[in-house]
């Protein structure tokens, strides 16, 4: 058994939300700086030039790449030998996540309730999903997800009948009508199987996933190649105003289903596609 | 084609500005998002006063980061203009001319535009850090509570945007 102070939560999680903030990952970067090479649209490779360079103002200045800094979303993979000492490790969480966005002047975008909506002023609470796995480590992913690309995202309940080709269409579909809304060139974390819930996490668990790892299943690796390719094909461009690309990378991760479903989960993001992993 | 304007927005000045045109602004805009938006209609409807002169003005949909010590403003994107759909053709039959967002309006909104003779603008979305470079000064004027939802008033200098739907409802966004 290994015993961790929950602070060491807190403060892991402090620095992840101001640094990722500040600056992408190196997935991301790199299928930015691509992306330039690959647009063919003068006006795309204006405005790829332009996040270029409003990346490094924000890196330099420590300006938050974008004024969205999200809703933070948290993984925790917690080893079963693990205790946690020092407190509920929920509150740590949001301790970290309060004190990240509070002195990193990253801004307060959470409504305390949906319909009533009074901002808590301090980014909280996170969103946690928490995973127990084998071992005595305790992996946090924070992948905080700005709003006008998690408004485009969508689930389609599918039927066992409408197969590849019926998910090709649903994510290609979810992407064409978040336009340019979603601030493409977009990532797209695709979830399949499970249930409705299941499909939706997955997508969400696809995108923290860095943009350049393939799935390592065959055939969803080829399905991934795919969706990214129709992506391109609608041409929706740089900031929607046309162009090649659209899309850096498709993410797709399955789980077993029903016998009766087909769950599709299409999750889009934007091209300040967060994610950042610490193990402690 | 490329263009200087200044704000407010005459009727000569939005007649030049044809959809895919760059423009630089300068002048003072205002921010107003979605909470700042159903405030401002709730005034109009009670018939209060608004924080800011409507006419021939521009309101650029922003709720930006926090300013550091000696910053102006923090990060400073556009967000998703469609959210502000519902209330947008009120706005602009009261005389608002201009409007600074990213992503599709509704036909409403484009009618309105057409009607009332104003334009569209889209910034890039996710260039923060880039865009609060143009922003030299900014003040709350309104709404104080709603935080990062409230009305500033910001002068601009070479604000970078592009004419995404013209006085005459051209619509660079593609269905
Ligand atoms: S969709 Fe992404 S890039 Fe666009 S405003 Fe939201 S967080 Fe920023």
């Amino acid at each position: 058994m290994r015993e961790i102070d929950v602070s060491k939560i807190t403060d892991a999680l402090c620095e992840m939300c101001m640094s990722i903030n500040y600056e992408l990952s190196d997935d991301m970067k790199k299928a930015l700086k691509e992306a330039q090479q690959k647009e063919t649209a003068p006006l795309g490779k204006q405005i790829l030039k332009i996040l270029d360079e409003n990346m490094e103002i924000a890196k330099t200045e420590k300006i938050p790449i974008c004024q969205d800094t999200g809703m933070a979303v948290v993984f925790l993979k917690v080893g079963q030998e693990v205790h946690f000492i020092g407190g509920p490790l929920e509150d740590a969480v949001n301790e970290g996540v309060r004190k990240g966005y509070t002195e990193g002047y990253l801004r307060k975008s959470v409504v305390s309730d949906p319909l009533l909506r009074v901002n808590t002023n301090d980014n909280t609470p996170a969103v946690i999903h928490y995973e127990i796995v084998p071992g005595e480590d305790v992996e946090i992913t924070l992948a905080p997800k700005g709003f006008g690309s998690e408004n485009m995202s969508r689930v389609y309940m599918l039927k066992p009948a409408d197969g590849e080709e019926g998910v090709v269409t649903a994510v290609v579909d979810a992407v064409k009508l978040a336009g340019p809304n979603a601030c493409p060139p977009v990532v797209v974390g695709v979830g399949i199987g499970g249930t409705f819930e299941k499909a939706a996490l997955l997508s969400k668990k696809a995108l923290a996933r860095p943009v350049d790892r393939a799935s390592e299943k065959e055939h969803i690796r080829k399905l991934e190649e795919e969706i990214l390719e129709k992506i391109n094909q609608l041409e929706i461009g740089p900031a929607g105003l046309g162009g090649s690309v659209s899309c850096l990378g498709v993410n797709i991760e399955t789980y077993p289903t029903h016998i009766a479903g087909l769950p599709v989960a299409v999750n889009i993001c934007c091209h300040v596609n967060r994610h950042i992993v610490r193990t402690i | 084609m490329d263009h200087k304007i200044t704000t407010p927005l005459t009727a000569e000045t939005i007649q030049q500005l044809k959809t895919g045109d760059m423009v630089k602004i300068t002048g003072i805009i205002y921010s107003a998002r979605d909470a700042a938006h159903k405030k401002l209609i709730e005034l109009i409807e009670a018939g209060k006063e608004l924080p800011f002169e409507l006419n021939g003005n521009v309101i650029y949909y922003l709720g930006p980061t926090p300013a550091r010590d000696g910053q102006v403003i923090g990060s400073a994107g556009p967000t998703t203009s469609s959210r502000m759909d519902k209330y947008t053709p009120k706005l602009l039959e009261l005389g608002l001319k201009g409007m600074i967002g990213k992503g599709r309006r509704s036909p409403k909104v484009i009618q309105a535009i057409v009607e009332n003779r104003a334009v569209y603008l889209a910034a890039v979305g996710g260039a923060g850090a880039l865009l609060s470079k143009c922003i030299k000064s900014s003040k709350v004027i309104a709404f104080d509570e709603l935080g990062t939802e409230a009305v500033r008033e910001m002068y601009v200098e070479d604000f970078p945007a592009i004419v995404a739907i013209d006085s005459e409802g051209n619509n660079i966004y593609k269905d």
